[in-house]
Protein backbone atom coordinates (compact mmCIF):
# COMPACT_ATOMS: atom_id res chain seq x y z
CA UNK A 1 0.00 0.00 0.00
CA UNK A 2 2.69 2.45 1.06
CA UNK A 3 6.33 1.85 0.30
CA UNK A 4 9.51 3.86 0.53
CA UNK A 5 12.65 2.98 -1.37
CA UNK A 6 16.04 4.20 -0.18
CA UNK A 7 14.35 7.30 1.21
CA UNK A 8 16.92 9.89 2.30
CA UNK A 9 16.66 13.36 3.75
CA UNK A 10 19.77 15.37 4.47
CA UNK A 11 19.86 18.72 6.24
CA UNK A 12 23.19 20.13 5.15
CA UNK A 13 25.68 17.41 5.93
CA UNK A 14 23.45 15.61 8.39
CA UNK A 15 21.36 12.75 7.10
CA UNK A 16 18.25 12.82 9.29
CA UNK A 17 16.90 9.83 7.42
CA UNK A 18 19.03 7.65 5.21
CA UNK A 19 18.17 4.78 2.88
CA UNK A 20 14.90 4.03 4.57
CA UNK A 21 12.95 1.08 3.19
CA UNK A 22 9.54 0.97 4.75
CA UNK A 23 6.51 -1.01 3.78
CA UNK A 24 2.92 -0.78 4.95
CA UNK A 25 0.44 -3.42 3.85
CA UNK A 26 -3.28 -2.86 3.78
CA UNK A 27 -4.88 -2.97 7.21
CA UNK A 28 -1.66 -3.22 9.15
CA UNK A 29 -0.78 -1.41 12.33
CA UNK A 30 2.92 -0.66 12.26
CA UNK A 31 5.04 1.08 14.86
CA UNK A 32 8.00 3.34 14.26
CA UNK A 33 10.19 3.67 17.33
CA UNK A 34 13.63 4.91 18.19
CA UNK A 35 15.51 7.17 20.60
CA UNK A 36 15.05 10.94 20.56
CA UNK A 37 16.40 12.53 17.41
CA UNK A 38 16.37 9.28 15.47
CA UNK A 39 14.46 10.86 12.59
CA UNK A 40 10.97 9.48 13.19
CA UNK A 41 9.08 12.73 12.74
CA UNK A 42 11.23 13.52 9.71
CA UNK A 43 9.92 10.31 8.17
CA UNK A 44 6.36 11.54 8.74
CA UNK A 45 7.18 14.92 7.23
CA UNK A 46 8.61 13.18 4.18
CA UNK A 47 5.62 10.90 3.77
CA UNK A 48 3.12 13.76 4.02
CA UNK A 49 5.03 16.02 1.64
CA UNK A 50 6.10 18.68 4.13
CA UNK A 51 9.74 17.87 3.32
CA UNK A 52 11.05 17.01 -0.10
CA UNK A 53 13.29 13.94 0.05
CA UNK A 54 16.94 14.37 -0.95
CA UNK A 55 16.82 10.96 -2.58
CA UNK A 56 14.58 7.94 -2.87
CA UNK A 57 10.99 7.14 -3.66
CA UNK A 58 7.69 7.13 -1.82
CA UNK A 59 5.07 4.97 -3.48
CA UNK A 60 1.43 5.17 -2.45
CA UNK A 61 -0.83 2.58 -4.05
CA UNK A 62 1.54 2.06 -6.94
CA UNK A 63 2.16 5.74 -7.66
CA UNK A 64 5.05 7.93 -6.67
CA UNK A 65 4.05 10.87 -4.46
CA UNK A 66 7.45 12.52 -4.27
CA UNK A 67 7.16 16.22 -5.06
CA UNK A 68 3.43 16.31 -4.43
CA UNK A 69 2.12 19.03 -2.13
CA UNK A 70 0.80 17.97 1.29
CA UNK A 71 -2.81 18.76 0.33
CA UNK A 72 -2.48 16.58 -2.79
CA UNK A 73 -1.14 13.72 -0.70
CA UNK A 74 -4.06 14.14 1.73
CA UNK A 75 -6.42 13.80 -1.22
CA UNK A 76 -4.72 10.51 -2.08
CA UNK A 77 -5.65 9.11 1.28
CA UNK A 78 -3.05 10.02 3.88
CA UNK A 79 -3.77 11.96 7.06
CA UNK A 80 -1.72 12.59 10.15
CA UNK A 81 -1.56 14.03 13.63
CA UNK A 82 1.30 16.04 15.07
CA UNK A 83 3.68 15.45 17.93
CA UNK A 84 3.25 19.04 19.09
CA UNK A 85 -0.49 19.48 18.69
CA UNK A 86 -1.43 21.66 15.73
CA UNK A 87 -5.10 22.47 15.95
CA UNK A 88 -6.78 25.52 14.47
CA UNK A 89 -6.84 27.27 17.81
CA UNK A 90 -9.23 30.12 17.13
CA UNK A 91 -11.87 27.88 15.56
CA UNK A 92 -14.47 25.79 17.31
CA UNK A 93 -14.04 22.05 17.81
CA UNK A 94 -16.69 21.46 15.14
CA UNK A 95 -15.05 23.77 12.59
CA UNK A 96 -11.70 22.05 13.14
CA UNK A 97 -13.25 18.79 12.02
CA UNK A 98 -15.17 20.41 9.18
CA UNK A 99 -12.00 21.85 7.66
CA UNK A 100 -10.60 18.38 7.15
CA UNK A 101 -13.64 17.48 5.06
CA UNK A 102 -13.12 20.51 2.83
CA UNK A 103 -11.15 18.68 0.16
CA UNK A 104 -13.83 16.04 -0.46
CA UNK A 105 -17.06 17.81 0.47
CA UNK A 106 -16.55 21.42 -0.58
CA UNK A 107 -19.20 23.34 -2.48
CA UNK A 108 -18.66 26.01 -5.08
CA UNK A 109 -17.59 29.59 -4.46
CA UNK A 110 -20.58 31.21 -6.24
CA UNK A 111 -23.03 29.23 -4.15
CA UNK A 112 -21.11 30.38 -1.07
CA UNK A 113 -21.26 34.06 -1.97
CA UNK A 114 -24.88 34.02 -3.08
CA UNK A 115 -26.05 31.53 -0.46
CA UNK A 116 -27.56 29.13 -2.97
CA UNK A 117 -29.17 25.88 -1.96
CA UNK A 118 -25.99 23.86 -2.46
CA UNK A 119 -24.33 26.00 0.21
CA UNK A 120 -26.90 25.05 2.82
CA UNK A 121 -26.86 21.40 1.75
CA UNK A 122 -23.07 21.28 1.79
CA UNK A 123 -22.84 22.91 5.21
CA UNK A 124 -25.50 20.61 6.62
CA UNK A 125 -23.75 17.53 5.32
CA UNK A 126 -20.36 18.64 6.62
CA UNK A 127 -21.80 19.44 10.03
CA UNK A 128 -23.64 16.12 10.31
CA UNK A 129 -20.58 14.10 9.33
CA UNK A 130 -18.42 16.06 11.74
CA UNK A 131 -20.83 15.60 14.63
CA UNK A 132 -21.07 11.91 13.87
CA UNK A 133 -17.30 11.63 14.21
CA UNK A 134 -17.22 13.77 17.35
CA UNK A 135 -19.86 11.55 18.93
CA UNK A 136 -17.71 8.49 18.42
CA UNK A 137 -14.94 10.15 20.39
CA UNK A 138 -17.20 11.69 23.03
CA UNK A 139 -16.36 15.19 21.97
CA UNK A 140 -19.76 16.17 20.60
CA UNK A 141 -20.83 18.01 23.73
CA UNK A 142 -17.83 20.30 23.29
CA UNK A 143 -18.40 21.03 19.63
CA UNK A 144 -18.90 24.77 20.10
CA UNK A 145 -15.93 25.30 22.35
CA UNK A 146 -12.79 26.90 21.04
CA UNK A 147 -10.23 24.21 20.20
CA UNK A 148 -7.49 25.83 22.26
CA UNK A 149 -9.66 25.76 25.38
CA UNK A 150 -9.87 21.95 25.48
CA UNK A 151 -7.78 20.04 27.99
CA UNK A 152 -4.64 18.44 26.61
CA UNK A 153 -5.95 14.89 26.27
CA UNK A 154 -9.03 16.05 24.43
CA UNK A 155 -6.93 18.16 22.08
CA UNK A 156 -5.01 15.01 21.19
CA UNK A 157 -8.27 13.17 20.57
CA UNK A 158 -9.60 16.05 18.49
CA UNK A 159 -6.52 15.85 16.30
CA UNK A 160 -7.30 12.21 15.59
CA UNK A 161 -10.93 13.04 14.82
CA UNK A 162 -9.80 15.79 12.47
CA UNK A 163 -7.42 13.44 10.68
CA UNK A 164 -10.23 10.90 10.28
CA UNK A 165 -12.52 13.54 8.79
CA UNK A 166 -10.05 13.81 5.92
CA UNK A 167 -11.12 10.26 4.95
CA UNK A 168 -7.68 8.68 5.00
CA UNK A 169 -6.73 5.18 3.98
CA UNK A 170 -3.48 5.53 5.84
CA UNK A 171 -3.33 7.28 9.19
CA UNK A 172 -0.04 8.51 10.61
CA UNK A 173 -0.05 9.09 14.36
CA UNK A 174 2.88 11.03 15.80
CA UNK A 175 3.20 10.16 19.49
CA UNK A 176 -0.50 9.99 20.25
CA UNK A 177 0.13 8.98 23.87
CA UNK A 178 2.61 11.76 24.65
CA UNK A 179 1.75 13.32 27.98
CA UNK A 180 -0.89 10.75 28.88
CA UNK A 181 -0.98 8.72 32.06
CA UNK A 182 -1.05 4.87 31.90
CA UNK A 183 -4.83 4.75 32.17
CA UNK A 184 -5.34 7.23 29.35
CA UNK A 185 -2.80 5.36 27.28
CA UNK A 186 -4.80 2.19 27.76
CA UNK A 187 -7.97 3.92 26.58
CA UNK A 188 -6.06 5.25 23.62
CA UNK A 189 -4.90 1.76 22.65
CA UNK A 190 -8.46 0.55 22.59
CA UNK A 191 -9.44 3.58 20.57
CA UNK A 192 -6.77 3.03 17.94
CA UNK A 193 -7.78 -0.59 17.54
CA UNK A 194 -11.39 0.46 17.24
CA UNK A 195 -10.87 3.08 14.56
CA UNK A 196 -8.66 0.75 12.56
CA UNK A 197 -11.50 -1.71 12.19
CA UNK A 198 -14.26 0.84 11.87
CA UNK A 199 -12.57 2.91 9.18
CA UNK A 200 -10.65 0.11 7.47
CA UNK A 201 -7.40 1.92 8.11
CA UNK A 202 -3.73 1.22 7.76
CA UNK A 203 -1.91 2.88 10.62
CA UNK A 204 1.70 3.92 11.11
CA UNK A 205 2.45 5.12 14.59
CA UNK A 206 5.37 6.81 16.28
CA UNK A 207 5.47 6.20 19.98
CA UNK A 208 7.75 6.27 22.99
CA UNK A 209 5.37 4.42 25.24
CA UNK A 210 6.59 0.85 24.86
CA UNK A 211 3.53 -0.72 26.46
CA UNK A 212 1.42 0.87 23.74
CA UNK A 213 3.71 -0.05 20.87
CA UNK A 214 4.31 -3.60 22.00
CA UNK A 215 0.65 -4.01 22.88
CA UNK A 216 -0.98 -3.16 19.58
CA UNK A 217 1.56 -3.03 16.75
CA UNK A 218 1.90 -6.02 14.47
CA UNK A 219 5.26 -4.98 13.13
CA UNK A 220 7.81 -2.50 14.35
CA UNK A 221 10.59 -0.56 12.70
CA UNK A 222 13.35 0.72 14.94
CA UNK A 223 15.15 3.83 13.79
CA UNK A 224 18.45 5.15 15.10
CA UNK A 225 20.45 7.99 13.59
CA UNK A 226 18.17 7.94 10.57
CA UNK A 227 18.71 4.27 9.77
CA UNK A 228 16.56 1.23 10.36
CA UNK A 229 18.47 -0.88 12.86
CA UNK A 230 15.80 -3.51 13.37
CA UNK A 231 12.46 -4.54 12.07
CA UNK A 232 10.09 -7.32 13.02
CA UNK A 233 7.32 -8.40 15.37
CA UNK A 234 7.17 -6.98 18.90
CA UNK A 235 8.66 -10.25 20.26
CA UNK A 236 11.62 -10.07 17.92
CA UNK A 237 12.23 -6.40 18.69
CA UNK A 238 12.15 -6.94 22.43
CA UNK A 239 15.03 -9.38 22.22
CA UNK A 240 17.03 -7.60 19.56
CA UNK A 241 20.49 -6.76 20.82
CA UNK A 242 20.98 -3.69 18.65
CA UNK A 243 17.72 -2.20 19.82
CA UNK A 244 18.65 -2.65 23.45
CA UNK A 245 22.01 -1.05 22.77
CA UNK A 246 20.44 1.89 20.99
CA UNK A 247 18.08 2.54 23.86
CA UNK A 248 20.26 1.76 26.83
CA UNK A 249 23.76 2.20 25.48
CA UNK A 250 26.41 -0.43 24.88
CA UNK A 251 27.22 -2.90 27.60
CA UNK A 252 23.75 -2.74 29.05
CA UNK B 1 -33.74 33.98 12.61
CA UNK B 2 -36.11 34.79 9.78
CA UNK B 3 -37.76 37.58 11.74
CA UNK B 4 -34.41 38.96 12.66
CA UNK B 5 -33.38 39.16 9.01
CA UNK B 6 -36.61 40.91 8.14
CA UNK B 7 -36.03 43.45 10.88
CA UNK B 8 -32.48 44.03 9.69
CA UNK B 9 -33.74 44.52 6.15
CA UNK B 10 -36.28 47.07 7.30
CA UNK B 11 -33.69 48.91 9.40
CA UNK B 12 -31.30 49.04 6.45
CA UNK B 13 -33.97 50.49 4.18
CA UNK B 14 -35.11 53.00 6.79
CA UNK B 15 -31.55 54.14 7.32
CA UNK B 16 -31.02 54.45 3.58
CA UNK B 17 -34.19 56.48 3.15
CA UNK B 18 -33.46 58.71 6.14
CA UNK B 19 -30.01 59.65 4.89
CA UNK B 20 -31.30 60.06 1.36
CA UNK B 21 -33.95 62.45 2.59
CA UNK B 22 -31.51 64.32 4.81
CA UNK B 23 -28.99 64.90 2.02
CA UNK B 24 -31.62 65.89 -0.53
CA UNK B 25 -33.21 68.46 1.74
CA UNK B 26 -29.88 69.77 2.98
CA UNK B 27 -30.41 68.56 6.56
CA UNK B 28 -26.87 67.21 6.33
CA UNK B 29 -24.68 70.08 5.10
CA UNK B 30 -22.23 69.31 2.26
CA UNK B 31 -19.22 69.28 4.57
CA UNK B 32 -20.67 66.42 6.58
CA UNK B 33 -21.71 64.67 3.42
CA UNK B 34 -18.05 64.35 2.44
CA UNK B 35 -17.48 62.42 5.64
CA UNK B 36 -20.44 60.23 4.93
CA UNK B 37 -18.88 59.21 1.62
CA UNK B 38 -15.48 58.76 3.22
CA UNK B 39 -17.07 56.48 5.80
CA UNK B 40 -18.54 54.27 3.09
CA UNK B 41 -15.28 54.11 1.17
CA UNK B 42 -13.29 53.44 4.34
CA UNK B 43 -15.68 50.69 5.38
CA UNK B 44 -15.13 48.94 2.05
CA UNK B 45 -11.36 49.36 2.30
CA UNK B 46 -11.19 48.14 5.90
CA UNK B 47 -13.51 45.15 5.50
CA UNK B 48 -11.71 43.99 2.35
CA UNK B 49 -8.30 44.37 4.00
CA UNK B 50 -9.57 42.47 7.03
CA UNK B 51 -10.23 39.47 4.80
CA UNK B 52 -6.54 39.43 3.88
CA UNK B 53 -4.88 40.48 7.13
CA UNK B 54 -7.45 39.48 9.74
CA UNK B 55 -8.98 36.28 8.43
CA UNK B 56 -6.24 34.84 6.25
CA UNK B 57 -3.42 36.23 8.38
CA UNK B 58 -1.37 37.65 5.53
CA UNK B 59 0.11 41.03 6.44
CA UNK B 60 -0.23 42.81 3.10
CA UNK B 61 0.37 46.54 2.72
CA UNK B 62 -0.39 47.17 -0.93
CA UNK B 63 -4.07 47.98 -0.54
CA UNK B 64 -3.76 51.55 -1.86
CA UNK B 65 -2.26 50.18 -5.07
CA UNK B 66 -5.39 48.15 -5.80
CA UNK B 67 -7.53 51.14 -4.91
CA UNK B 68 -5.59 53.11 -7.53
CA UNK B 69 -6.17 50.42 -10.15
CA UNK B 70 -9.92 50.49 -9.49
CA UNK B 71 -9.99 54.29 -9.55
CA UNK B 72 -8.00 54.74 -12.75
CA UNK B 73 -9.62 51.97 -14.76
CA UNK B 74 -13.12 53.16 -13.85
CA UNK B 75 -12.28 56.78 -14.69
CA UNK B 76 -10.82 55.77 -18.06
CA UNK B 77 -14.06 53.93 -18.79
CA UNK B 78 -16.41 56.74 -17.81
CA UNK B 79 -14.39 59.71 -19.06
CA UNK B 80 -12.47 58.43 -22.07
CA UNK B 81 -14.66 55.63 -23.29
CA UNK B 82 -18.05 56.95 -22.28
CA UNK B 83 -19.21 53.81 -20.53
CA UNK B 84 -21.93 53.73 -17.84
CA UNK B 85 -20.89 54.12 -14.21
CA UNK B 86 -21.89 50.66 -13.00
CA UNK B 87 -19.88 48.98 -15.74
CA UNK B 88 -16.91 51.23 -14.97
CA UNK B 89 -16.96 50.38 -11.26
CA UNK B 90 -17.16 46.65 -11.93
CA UNK B 91 -14.41 46.83 -14.55
CA UNK B 92 -12.20 48.75 -12.13
CA UNK B 93 -12.82 46.09 -9.49
CA UNK B 94 -12.17 43.26 -11.96
CA UNK B 95 -8.89 44.89 -12.99
CA UNK B 96 -7.86 45.17 -9.35
CA UNK B 97 -8.78 41.49 -8.90
CA UNK B 98 -6.50 40.47 -11.79
CA UNK B 99 -3.64 42.63 -10.55
CA UNK B 100 -4.25 41.03 -7.15
CA UNK B 101 -3.69 37.57 -8.61
CA UNK B 102 -0.58 38.72 -10.47
CA UNK B 103 0.96 40.28 -7.38
CA UNK B 104 -0.36 37.67 -4.97
CA UNK B 105 1.10 34.65 -6.73
CA UNK B 106 4.76 35.61 -6.26
CA UNK B 107 4.50 37.59 -2.99
CA UNK B 108 2.27 35.28 -0.94
CA UNK B 109 5.08 32.74 -0.83
CA UNK B 110 6.59 35.12 1.69
CA UNK B 111 5.52 35.37 5.29
CA UNK B 112 5.13 38.09 7.89
CA UNK B 113 7.44 41.09 7.56
CA UNK B 114 8.79 39.90 4.21
CA UNK B 115 5.31 39.80 2.73
CA UNK B 116 4.56 43.24 4.19
CA UNK B 117 7.60 44.76 2.53
CA UNK B 118 7.05 43.02 -0.82
CA UNK B 119 3.41 44.12 -1.03
CA UNK B 120 4.34 47.62 0.09
CA UNK B 121 6.83 47.68 -2.78
CA UNK B 122 4.25 46.48 -5.28
CA UNK B 123 1.82 49.17 -4.14
CA UNK B 124 4.47 51.80 -4.79
CA UNK B 125 5.30 50.30 -8.19
CA UNK B 126 1.69 50.73 -9.27
CA UNK B 127 1.86 54.36 -8.20
CA UNK B 128 5.15 54.98 -10.02
CA UNK B 129 3.78 53.38 -13.16
CA UNK B 130 0.80 55.74 -13.08
CA UNK B 131 3.18 58.66 -12.57
CA UNK B 132 4.71 57.85 -15.93
CA UNK B 133 1.69 57.11 -18.06
CA UNK B 134 0.73 60.27 -19.95
CA UNK B 135 -2.60 58.80 -21.00
CA UNK B 136 -3.81 59.15 -17.41
CA UNK B 137 -2.13 62.52 -16.84
CA UNK B 138 1.10 61.35 -15.22
CA UNK B 139 1.81 62.83 -11.81
CA UNK B 140 -0.80 65.55 -12.34
CA UNK B 141 -3.49 62.89 -12.48
CA UNK B 142 -6.94 63.27 -13.93
CA UNK B 143 -9.31 66.02 -12.95
CA UNK B 144 -12.80 66.97 -13.93
CA UNK B 145 -14.11 63.49 -13.13
CA UNK B 146 -17.91 63.52 -13.25
CA UNK B 147 -19.54 63.17 -9.84
CA UNK B 148 -21.34 59.92 -10.44
CA UNK B 149 -21.01 58.41 -6.97
CA UNK B 150 -24.21 59.20 -5.13
CA UNK B 151 -25.60 58.02 -1.85
CA UNK B 152 -27.47 55.14 -3.47
CA UNK B 153 -24.41 53.67 -5.19
CA UNK B 154 -22.30 54.17 -2.11
CA UNK B 155 -24.85 52.42 0.07
CA UNK B 156 -25.36 49.55 -2.33
CA UNK B 157 -21.65 48.86 -2.78
CA UNK B 158 -20.87 49.17 0.92
CA UNK B 159 -23.61 46.69 1.80
CA UNK B 160 -22.60 44.41 -1.04
CA UNK B 161 -18.99 44.32 0.18
CA UNK B 162 -20.02 43.46 3.71
CA UNK B 163 -22.57 40.90 2.54
CA UNK B 164 -20.22 39.08 0.14
CA UNK B 165 -17.23 39.04 2.48
CA UNK B 166 -19.41 37.92 5.38
CA UNK B 167 -20.80 35.10 3.25
CA UNK B 168 -17.31 34.12 2.17
CA UNK B 169 -15.93 34.05 5.70
CA UNK B 170 -18.82 31.97 7.05
CA UNK B 171 -18.29 29.08 4.67
CA UNK B 172 -15.92 26.21 4.10
CA UNK B 173 -13.83 28.53 1.93
CA UNK B 174 -13.63 31.11 4.67
CA UNK B 175 -12.74 28.45 7.23
CA UNK B 176 -9.98 27.32 4.89
CA UNK B 177 -8.58 30.87 5.00
CA UNK B 178 -8.80 30.98 8.79
CA UNK B 179 -7.08 27.60 9.04
CA UNK B 180 -4.20 29.04 7.02
CA UNK B 181 -3.95 31.86 9.55
CA UNK B 182 -4.14 29.54 12.56
CA UNK B 183 -1.69 26.90 11.41
CA UNK B 184 -0.49 26.77 7.86
CA UNK B 185 1.24 23.37 8.08
CA UNK B 186 -1.79 21.73 9.64
CA UNK B 187 -4.06 23.34 7.04
CA UNK B 188 -1.92 22.00 4.23
CA UNK B 189 -1.85 18.48 5.67
CA UNK B 190 -5.62 18.55 6.18
CA UNK B 191 -6.08 18.97 2.45
CA UNK B 192 -6.25 22.76 2.11
CA UNK B 193 -4.50 24.22 -0.93
CA UNK B 194 -3.01 27.06 1.07
CA UNK B 195 -1.53 28.94 -1.89
CA UNK B 196 -4.92 28.98 -3.63
CA UNK B 197 -6.70 30.34 -0.58
CA UNK B 198 -4.09 32.96 0.17
CA UNK B 199 -4.23 34.26 -3.40
CA UNK B 200 -8.03 34.02 -3.44
CA UNK B 201 -8.45 36.07 -0.26
CA UNK B 202 -5.86 38.54 -1.51
CA UNK B 203 -7.54 39.09 -4.86
CA UNK B 204 -11.08 39.23 -3.42
CA UNK B 205 -9.78 41.92 -1.08
CA UNK B 206 -8.26 43.70 -4.10
CA UNK B 207 -11.57 43.44 -5.98
CA UNK B 208 -13.52 45.26 -3.28
CA UNK B 209 -10.96 47.94 -2.59
CA UNK B 210 -11.00 48.47 -6.37
CA UNK B 211 -14.68 49.32 -5.97
CA UNK B 212 -13.73 51.73 -3.18
CA UNK B 213 -11.24 53.38 -5.54
CA UNK B 214 -13.84 53.79 -8.27
CA UNK B 215 -16.34 55.32 -5.83
CA UNK B 216 -13.65 57.61 -4.48
CA UNK B 217 -12.61 58.84 -7.93
CA UNK B 218 -16.17 59.62 -8.96
CA UNK B 219 -16.86 61.64 -5.85
CA UNK B 220 -13.73 63.70 -5.33
CA UNK B 221 -13.36 65.11 -8.86
CA UNK B 222 -9.60 64.57 -8.98
CA UNK B 223 -7.28 61.56 -8.71
CA UNK B 224 -3.51 61.61 -8.69
CA UNK B 225 -1.01 58.83 -8.10
CA UNK B 226 -0.10 60.65 -4.87
CA UNK B 227 -3.67 60.11 -3.62
CA UNK B 228 -2.91 56.39 -3.37
CA UNK B 229 0.33 56.51 -1.41
CA UNK B 230 1.12 53.83 1.13
CA UNK B 231 -0.39 56.09 3.79
CA UNK B 232 -3.78 55.00 2.44
CA UNK B 233 -2.81 51.37 2.98
CA UNK B 234 -1.77 52.19 6.53
CA UNK B 235 -5.03 54.03 7.18
CA UNK B 236 -6.92 50.89 6.22
CA UNK B 237 -4.61 48.74 8.34
CA UNK B 238 -5.15 51.03 11.34
CA UNK B 239 -8.90 50.55 10.98
CA UNK B 240 -8.56 46.77 10.70
CA UNK B 241 -6.33 46.47 13.77
CA UNK B 242 -8.38 48.97 15.71
CA UNK B 243 -11.62 47.14 14.91
CA UNK B 244 -10.18 43.70 15.56
CA UNK B 245 -8.34 41.31 13.26
CA UNK B 246 -10.98 38.89 12.06
CA UNK B 247 -14.10 40.89 12.88
CA UNK B 248 -16.12 42.35 10.02
CA UNK B 249 -18.33 44.41 12.28
CA UNK B 250 -15.21 45.59 14.09
CA UNK B 251 -13.81 46.91 10.81
CA UNK B 252 -17.07 48.69 10.05
CA UNK B 253 -17.20 50.36 13.44
CA UNK B 254 -13.52 51.27 13.27
CA UNK B 255 -13.87 52.76 9.78
CA UNK B 256 -16.75 54.92 10.97
CA UNK B 257 -14.96 55.90 14.17
CA UNK B 258 -11.66 56.76 12.49
CA UNK B 259 -13.39 58.83 9.80
CA UNK B 260 -15.40 60.57 12.47
CA UNK B 261 -12.29 61.20 14.56
CA UNK B 262 -10.47 62.71 11.60
CA UNK B 263 -13.37 65.00 10.85
CA UNK B 264 -13.89 66.05 14.46
CA UNK B 265 -10.23 66.86 14.95
CA UNK B 266 -9.94 69.03 11.88
CA UNK B 267 -10.21 72.22 13.95
CA UNK B 268 -7.11 71.38 15.91
CA UNK B 269 -4.84 72.18 12.97
CA UNK B 270 -1.40 70.63 13.20
CA UNK B 271 -2.20 69.14 16.58
CA UNK B 272 -4.71 66.90 14.83
CA UNK B 273 -2.28 64.14 13.92
CA UNK B 274 -0.78 64.17 17.42
CA UNK B 275 -4.19 63.75 19.04
CA UNK B 276 -5.18 61.12 16.50
CA UNK B 277 -2.01 59.14 17.14
CA UNK B 278 -2.41 59.47 20.89
CA UNK B 279 -5.98 58.21 20.73
CA UNK B 280 -4.84 55.18 18.75
CA UNK B 281 -2.05 54.46 21.21
CA UNK B 282 -4.46 54.69 24.13
CA UNK B 283 -6.95 52.39 22.43
CA UNK B 284 -4.24 49.85 21.65
CA UNK B 285 -2.92 49.93 25.20
CA UNK B 286 -6.33 49.24 26.68
CA UNK B 287 -7.69 46.95 23.97
CA UNK B 288 -4.77 45.33 22.17
CA UNK B 289 -7.10 42.83 20.49
CA UNK B 290 -9.02 45.72 18.91
CA UNK B 291 -12.56 46.83 19.63
CA UNK B 292 -14.18 43.51 18.79
CA UNK B 293 -11.33 41.01 18.87
CA UNK B 294 -12.41 38.22 16.56
CA UNK B 295 -16.04 38.50 17.69
CA UNK B 296 -18.88 39.97 15.69
CA UNK B 297 -21.45 42.45 16.83
CA UNK B 298 -24.68 40.51 16.74
CA UNK B 299 -28.27 41.59 16.75
CA UNK B 300 -28.67 40.74 20.40
CA UNK B 301 -25.62 42.69 21.44
CA UNK B 302 -26.81 45.62 19.39
CA UNK B 303 -29.97 45.81 21.41
CA UNK B 304 -28.11 45.30 24.66
CA UNK B 305 -25.78 48.21 24.04
CA UNK B 306 -26.21 51.47 22.20
CA UNK B 307 -24.77 51.81 18.73
CA UNK B 308 -25.48 54.94 16.79
CA UNK B 309 -25.64 55.41 13.06
CA UNK B 310 -26.45 53.23 10.12
CA UNK B 311 -23.17 51.44 10.05
CA UNK B 312 -24.25 49.67 13.18
CA UNK B 313 -27.37 48.50 11.41
CA UNK B 314 -25.18 47.19 8.65
CA UNK B 315 -23.40 45.16 11.28
CA UNK B 316 -26.49 43.13 11.95
CA UNK B 317 -25.86 41.38 8.69
CA UNK B 318 -23.47 39.18 10.57
CA UNK B 319 -25.95 38.07 13.13
CA UNK B 320 -27.73 35.30 11.29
Amino acid sequence: MLMTKRLTKAFGGLAAVSNLDLELRHGELVGLIGPNGAGKTTVFNLLTGIYLPTEGEIILEGESIVGKKPYQITARGMARTFQNIRLFDSLSVLDNVKIASHWHSSYSLPSTLLRLRSYYQGEKQMTEKAIELLEMFNLDDKKDEQASSLPYGEQRRLEIVRALAAKPKILLLDEPAAGMNPLETKDLMALIEKIRELFDLTILLIEHDMSLVMGICERIYVLDYGKVIAHGTPEEIKNNKRVIEAYLGEGA
Amino acid sequence: MKRENLLIGILLIVFYAAVFFATETGLIPPYYQVNLYLMGINIIAAVSLNLIVGFTGQLALGHAGFMAVGAYISVILTMKLGQPFLLAVLAGAAAAFLVGILIGLPTLRLKGDYLAIATLGFGEIIRRLLDNIDYVGGAAGINGIPKLTNWTWLYIFTLLTIFIIKNFVNSTHGRACISVRDNEIAAETMGINTTYYKVLAFSIGAFFVGIAGALYAHYFFLIQPATFSFMKSFDALVMVVFGGLGSITGSVIAAVAVTFMNAALINFGTLRMVIYALLLVIIMVFRPQGLMGTKELTFKRLFGGKERGGSANVNDKTSD
